[in-house]
């Protein structure tokens, strides 16, 4: 067994097998997780950071696979965690995005990660941003984070890529799924897949129409394409679409401003996961909130109020807490 | 054994029976592993998923009769990249003297012929990464 640090000099030096132990051990939460992140953190930022989501079966890894193929034509080498879901009551998951995927590995610098999304809601894992950043530190120019198969709220993509492509098809629904707010408001590009199926040219005119309607101020007006990603239609657009965002984003220092707000965002959620960590580990006792629970059964108070009750216990105990070191 | 076992399996170069595998790949979700499904693959792109993936476990489907010519090169080549720790299992319709020999000088964890519970599978893939921890 290697050691930690010969991990991390290995992955920085690209050894596949290096890169991949390191992602396992920050994925299961491995005690030397936050040595890792600490030595490969100073690494990343580099690599550009492409987001790519949409509804169950819309094709995304599909047009990841095409996305590759392009990008390596181009020279680019290209790293991608692809999350699928993982089961609420088992924890397993079946991890499907590969079979789509035909990397040629001799001819192109491809890395590929599949993470369950492990419970979490927002259509990420927990750890999908610190294993896209140990693949950035490997060396890798540009990183694809594929989404699992999303509804019309899962926006952790929009904080943790810089430009957010939302894959639809024509099945996609009505003008009034399209004007739904969530996932709509998030896209940088949309992209209308399958679009050799009857119905493509209603939905990106719903689409624009969404668009032309939109009171919010943006410089960016995202563009609309239509590929049919399973014949490779349409993907060199989508491919010069990416730049020109990422072009517009070299503006004004735009995406320096977009890396930083999202930096922000991660930092109060991880404040916030190591607080209720500690909060449900070390000083909620379980008895308590069985014997609130009673009270509720009974109703005699009602569920935001007990917890207003417990808060305010807490925070009269919370100096004596902080004193004793949590 | 706290952490998740992670599963990479394949239907082995071209054969296209699928049923075998998908029901092997749904029975080792249920029982809370990742499994990170290939479908037709050749060895040297199922070793890079086992070395991309960090792959406890190597799981091949052959039902046509290539699991002489390309089972144990999966296990040589996973050999010749350093992962010494991943076994491989292969399940299908074998005849009884080839699972003997990939059991043996191949190198093949475990072959499993038809009609093998699938409790069978789980435990055992479970007591491989057990074993090797």
């Amino acid at each position: 067994m290697q050691s930690i640090d010969q991990l991390i000099e290995g992955s920085l030096k690209g050894e596949k097998l290096s890169t991949s132990r390191l992602i396992s051990l920050v994925e299961r939460g491995n005690k030397h997780a936050p040595y890792v992140l600490e030595k490969i953190f100073p690494h990343s930022g580099e690599a550009y950071y492409i987001g790519v989501t949409g509804p169950p079966g819309a094709g995304k890894s599909t047009a990841v696979d095409r996305l590759i193929a392009r990008l390596c034509k181009n020279n680019f080498s290209v790293g991608v965690i692809a999350v699928d879901p993982s089961s609420p009551f088992t924890g397993g998951a079946l991890l499907g995005d590969r079979v789509r995927m035909h990397v040629k590995h001799d001819k192109m610098d491809v890395f590929i990660r599949s993470m369950g999304s492990d419970r979490v809601m927002g259509g990420l894992s927990r750890t999908t941003k610190e294993a896209s950043r140990i693949l950035d530190a490997s060396g890798k120019q540009v990183i694809i984070v594929e989404t699992v198969g999303v509804g019309q709220s899962e926006l952790d993509i929009a904080e943790a890529t810089d430009t957010v492509i939302v894959i639809l098809t024509p099945e996609s629904g009505d003008s009034i799924q399209i004007m739904k707010a969530g996932l709509m408001e998030i896209a940088d590009i949309f992209v209308v897949n399958k679009a050799d199926r009857p119905g493509a040219k209603d939905i990106s005119l719903s689409i624009q129409g969404m668009l032309d309607r939109s009171l919010r101020k943006r410089d960016w007006t995202p563009p609309i394409f239509l590929t049919t990603a399973s014949l490779n239609k349409g993907i060199d657009e989508l491919y010069e679409g990416i730049w020109s965002h990422s072009r517009y984003l070299q503006q004004d220092s735009m995406l320096e401003k977009r890396r930083r707000t999202q930096f922000k965002l991660e930092l109060r959620n991880r404040i916030e996961s190591e607080f209720s960590h500690i909060l449900w580990q070390d000083i909620i006792e379980e008895k308590n909130i069985d014997n609130l629970v009673q009270e509720i059964w009974a109703r005699k108070i009602d569920p935001q109020n007990a917890a207003r009750r417990i808060m305010g216990e807490l925070i009269e105990e919370l100096p004596g807490w902080l004193q004793r070191g949590g | 054994m706290d952490r998740k076992i992670k599963v990479v399996i394949a239907k082995l170069g071209l054969d296209i029976h699928w049923r075998g595998v998908y029901l092997v790949a749904q029975y080792l979700k249920e029982a809370g592993m990742d499994v990170v499904y290939l479908g037709n693959k050749f060895p040297a792109e199922i070793v890079e998923a086992a070395i991309e993936e960090d792959a406890d476990v190597v799981g091949l489907s052959s039902l046509c009769g290539n699991h002489l010519a390309l089972g144990p090169m999966v296990v040589d080549m996973l050999k010749e990249k350093g992962l010494n720790n991943v076994k491989v299992f292969l399940g299908g319709v074998i005849p009884l003297d080839h699972a003997k020999r990939l059991e043996g000088i191949y190198g093949i964890h475990r072959v499993y012929l038809p009609e093998t519970p699938m409790q069978t599978i789980v435990d055992e893939i479970s007591e491989s990464v057990r074993d090797a921890a």
